[in-house]
């Protein structure tokens, strides 16, 4: 193999994934109502955009399910990945077991199982039901993000914790929590995209109270084409790149 | 001195279903160093965790000076750990990893500050309080463990395999360091080691364990020249175990039959009987090795010859076959002392340097086949 | 280890974690087995008398031919997939570890990018008058525009931007892992290029392909609004059929009996990927 083909290879395929993000981006500057032919630089979409009431509200209501589902995940599966690392119990592999199926099952399976209890058990559908849902989904990317930065440590840590006169409680506010605070960021900032980005789940679990983004955004894009959807993606590719960076920086700082 | 400080007694301890530790019983005397000794699974570092209060026994009682603290955790022993792979703290400065007890048990700011200096000193790091772990090394953060664990003044220190992170010369200096440090602090220190050759250097006393079972429990000079079964004396040094039948017992000496020779020793003191089998132990430094015109001794040849600079070991195989480890110290009036491979030679001991062991029954197949397998091929 | 009830934060943790997904994992899917054997009633969605006719209904002949092929794009999708991915996966890990590092996370932005938004943007590029049809006519290459958008076409194409890369990364983890100098033992022992690939690369690599597989093919069955936004109506996937008959057909039993077997294939892949993980001696855990 040549030294370049490789190179040449990974090129073309990183230019296949950007082109479609590269054509919404410079798209979403055009003037041109059609969306197809250029007319010229314009911000016409992003002002339409912020006049639209429901859309606004729509990205507010997904800001604070992304923002709750994130910090319940992030707590929930922080505790969870502590509870691996550290205890010895029964029905340990099962809980494990349980997590790695709900991450690698289909969307569609986890979202219509949750239909079928919100609607057994009468909770209504709208923010409790989209929180209850995101966080399930949310929590197996949380507990592998922590358990993979526990597993670099020194398992004897917290018992050198105790052994110097911590208590279960002090020891984990103290030692494991300070340990672990750069793999919670970062797990807080997958559960934000990941909730922040989700269809399929939300599609079925979601109710008129309570209208979010990524539902917003399919009622629009079914038929036909929105100029105000490249301008909304531009700003949605900028916050998670934003987001994404942040995250590999606090990663890469805190390695050693 | 030899009060008792802390006594185990009847603990077992058992993982899925497997014994680690058997009905033990075991006194630790106030500022002994002791150590506990065996091949790894033996229960020595369960025993140690038990002691920490990071696992609980199943059935048996734990004593503190006079207390009970079978069900004390952790945060509440007055003893404390070093820890293997030292566990100190990676997000905190070395003065945050020893303050950490101190802040535990809420001291007042101004003796912390002055505690954990004291502390510094004692292992020499007074220059690296500002560190982080990661920027020193082993042996350093080995210092800083040790700091973490005495500044607490702890009744009792466990280190459990605190040196075998280091690599050779270091972990010699640190033992020296180790034995001054708890000559000077008079804490009790619980050692825990695979290495026997540390244990014999640093000890007061020994535990050997097997099978969460002591085998022996003595001073290292018991341990060595007076092993209580065939496990310590094979696990504790080389040895060489000549077999023998018992031909005449009387009441201060016996005759043992090896090899077709007859040799008349001490009577030892385990109850002897005529036809009884027994194992005639000799440690390398103690056999001889003869001309083979002498009139005594095991025939046999050279086999392999290793030189270890102060001894010459000589590995020598009788006419039935059986190995006999020899090790000689070289002779000033002879520097050119020497064996060639394949010379005959004869092989016996002064009266009174063995030691005597009953034959054990399950113990019997293991140790010749371990006899077999130690011959010595070192010399690469 | 103490008995619980010493350690309350323990047992605490405990009960949150395992009461979360007992009610909100296992419960759930438990009602959705229970569901596809009841029967379907108007007015309270489900009745009682139990049943395997849903099951049966699976193979009809109108709903077969929806499933079949769906399961035609999502193998297309999970094959084209691996034959982009694994040569991929492969050049980028014999890059430098800073390079490395950048193109990784190059890959991983879009997966944090909203995928709706994404789909969209393909729908830009794909329709009559979009951008590679008047990019083609405009160099003359075509006459008239192509029929792109609303194809089985766009519908892999969606799947496959949007899963790559999922199989890429579980792919890149697996040549990370493989040394150079096992290679090099396979040449230095007389294997050329292809019997060096065929009996050392593809063996180790296997582990990584199956995870691969395992995390498009199913997807590649249930993201429906990539078959809604790009496909038109008779490209639908097993996610459409799901999603209609929940939401719109009120026909519960059917829709969860048509889970059940996505499930079932997920359990059945995740069995091969754990096969082959205990082959080369690695516990299959998280």
């Amino acid at each position: 193999m040549s030294r370049w083909l490789p190179k040449v290879y990974l090129a073309l395929v990183y230019g296949l994934l950007y082109l479609p993000i590269l054509v919404l981006v410079v798209f979403s500057f055009n003037r041109s109502r059609t969306g197809y032919s250029w007319d010229g630089l314009s911000l016409h979409w992003y002002q339409s955009l912020f006049n639209n009431h429901a859309m606004v509200q729509a990205m507010w209501n997904s800001l604070w399910l992304a923002l709750a589902a994130a910090t319940v995940s992030t707590l929930i599966g922080a505790l969870t990945a502590l509870a691996l690392h550290r205890y010895r119990f029964r029905g340990k592999r099962v809980l494990n077991g349980m997590l790695f199926v709900v991450m690698m099952s289909p969307e569609i399976v986890l979202a219509i199982s949750l239909l079928a209890l919100f609607l057994l058990v009468g909770l209504q559908l709208g923010f409790v039901s989209l929180l209850l849902a995101h966080v399930t989904f949310c929590l197996p990317f949380v507990v592998i993000t922590v358990m993979a930065r526990l597993s670099g440590f020194d398992e004897r840590l917290p018992e050198a914790a105790r052994d110097l006169g911590a208590s279960e409680f002090t020891m984990t506010r103290t030692v494991l929590i300070p340990v672990i605070a750069p793999a919670l960021l970062a797990g807080w900032l997958l559960g934000f995209t990941l909730s922040l980005d989700d269809v399929v789940v939300s599609t079925f679990v979601s109710g008129p109270s309570y209208e979010i983004l990524p539902l917003r955004i399919y009622s629009m894009v079914r038929v036909g084409l929105k100029p105000e959807v490249n301008a909304l993606g531009t700003l949605l590719l900028v916050c998670s790149l934003m987001m994404l960076m942040l995250s590999q920086w606090i990663l890469t700082r805190s390695k050693r | 001195m030899q009060q008792t400080l802390l006594s185990l007694r009847n603990v077992s301890k058992q993982f899925d279903g497997k014994t680690v530790l058997d009905a033990l019983d075991l006194d630790i005397r106030d500022g002994e160093f002791l150590t506990l000794l065996g091949p790894s699974g033996c229960g020595k570092t369960t025993l140690l965790r038990l002691l920490g209060g990071f696992e609980h026994p199943d059935s048996g009682t734990l004593t503190l000076s006079g207390q009970d603290i079978t069900d004390l955790p952790p945060e509440q022993r007055p003893l404390n750990t070093v820890f293997q792979q030292y566990a100190l703290f990676p997000h905190m400065t070395v003065f945050d990893n020893v303050a950490y007890g101190l802040k535990m048990e809420k001291r007042p700011r101004d003796e912390i500050r002055q505690r954990v200096t004291e502390a510094l000193a004692l292992v020499q790091l007074e220059d690296f309080a500002g560190r982080k772990p990661h920027q020193l090394s082993g042996g350093q953060q080995q210092r800083v463990a040790i700091a973490r664990a005495v500044v607490k003044r702890p009744k009792l220190l466990l280190l459990d395999e605190p040196l075998s992170a280091l690599d050779y010369k270091l972990r010699r200096t640190m033992q020296i360091e180790l034995k001054r440090l708890q000559r000077e602090l008079g804490i009790t220190f619980v050692f825990v080691t695979h290495d026997q050759e540390e244990a014999l250097s640093m000890s007061d006393r020994v535990v050997v364990l097997k099978d969460g079972r002591v085998q022996h429990l003595g001073t290292p000079r018991e341990i060595y020249e007076r092993p209580a079964n065939l496990f310590t004396a094979r696990f504790v040094g080389e040895t060489n175990f000549f077999p023998g039948r018992l031909t005449e017992v009387t009441d201060t000496s016996i005759t043992v039959a090896i090899f077709g020779l007859s040799r008349t020793l001490r009577r030892p003191t385990f109850p002897v009987t005529v036809g009884q089998e027994v194992h005639v132990l000799l440690r390398p430094e103690d056999i001889r090795v003869l001309e083979p015109s002498d009139d005594h001794g095991f025939v046999g040849h050279v086999i392999e010859r290793n030189y270890k600079g102060s001894t010459l070991d000589s590995l020598i195989r009788l006419e039935n076959g059986l190995e006999i480890l020899a090790s000689e110290f070289f002779d000033e009036d002879d520097p050119t002392f020497d064996y060639r491979l394949g010379e005959p030679v004869r092989v016996s001991w002064v009266d009174g340097w063995e030691w005597l062991l009953p034959e054990e029954r399950d113990e019997a197949e293991v140790l010749n086949d371990d006899i077999n397998a130690e011959a010595p091929a070192s010399d690469a | 280890m103490h008995n619980s009830h010493r350690q309350p934060f323990r047992t605490a943790v405990l009960v949150l974690v395992w009461g979360w997904l007992l009610v909100l994992v296992l419960a759930p899917n438990l009602l959705v087995v229970g569901t596809s054997v009841l029967t379907r009633d108007p007015l309270s969605f489900l009745s009682l008398p139990l049943t395997l006719e849903n099951y049966a209904r699976l193979i009809d002949p109108l709903y077969l031919e929806v499933f079949l092929h769906s399961l035609y794009m999502a193998a297309v999708t999970t094959v084209c997939c691996l034959v982009i991915g694994y040569p991929f996966a492969w050049a980028l890990s014999r890059l430098s570890k800073r390079q490395q590092t950048l193109l990784i996370f190059l890959l991983i932005v879009p997966f944090w990018t909203n995928s709706l938004v994404r789909t969209y943007a393909l729908k830009l590029l794909l329709a009559t008058n979009g951008l590679i049809n008047n990019g083609l006519l405009a160099i003359g290459l075509i006459d008239e525009p192509l029929t792109l958008l609303y194809t089985e076409l766009a519908v892999i194409i969606g799947l496959v931007y949007l899963l790559l890369p999922f199989m890429i990364l579980p792919l890149y983890s697996v040549f990370e892992d493989l040394r150079d100098e096992l290679l090099l033992a396979s040449h230095d022992l007389g294997a050329g290029r292809w019997p060096t690939f065929i009996h050392v690369v593809v063996p180790l690599t296997l582990p990584g392909v199956l995870a691969g597989v395992l995390l498009v093919l199913l997807p590649a069955m249930g993201l429906f609004f990539v078959a809604d936004i790009l496909g038109g109506s008779r490209n639908l996937l097993v996610g459409n059929v799901i999603k209609s008959q929940f939401l719109d057909a009120r026909d519960w039993p059917f829709g969860a009996a048509a889970s059940v077997l996505l499930t079932a294939a997920m359990a059945l892949l995740l069995f091969a990927h754990r096969l082959s993980r205990r082959r080369l001696g690695e516990e299959a855990e998280v």
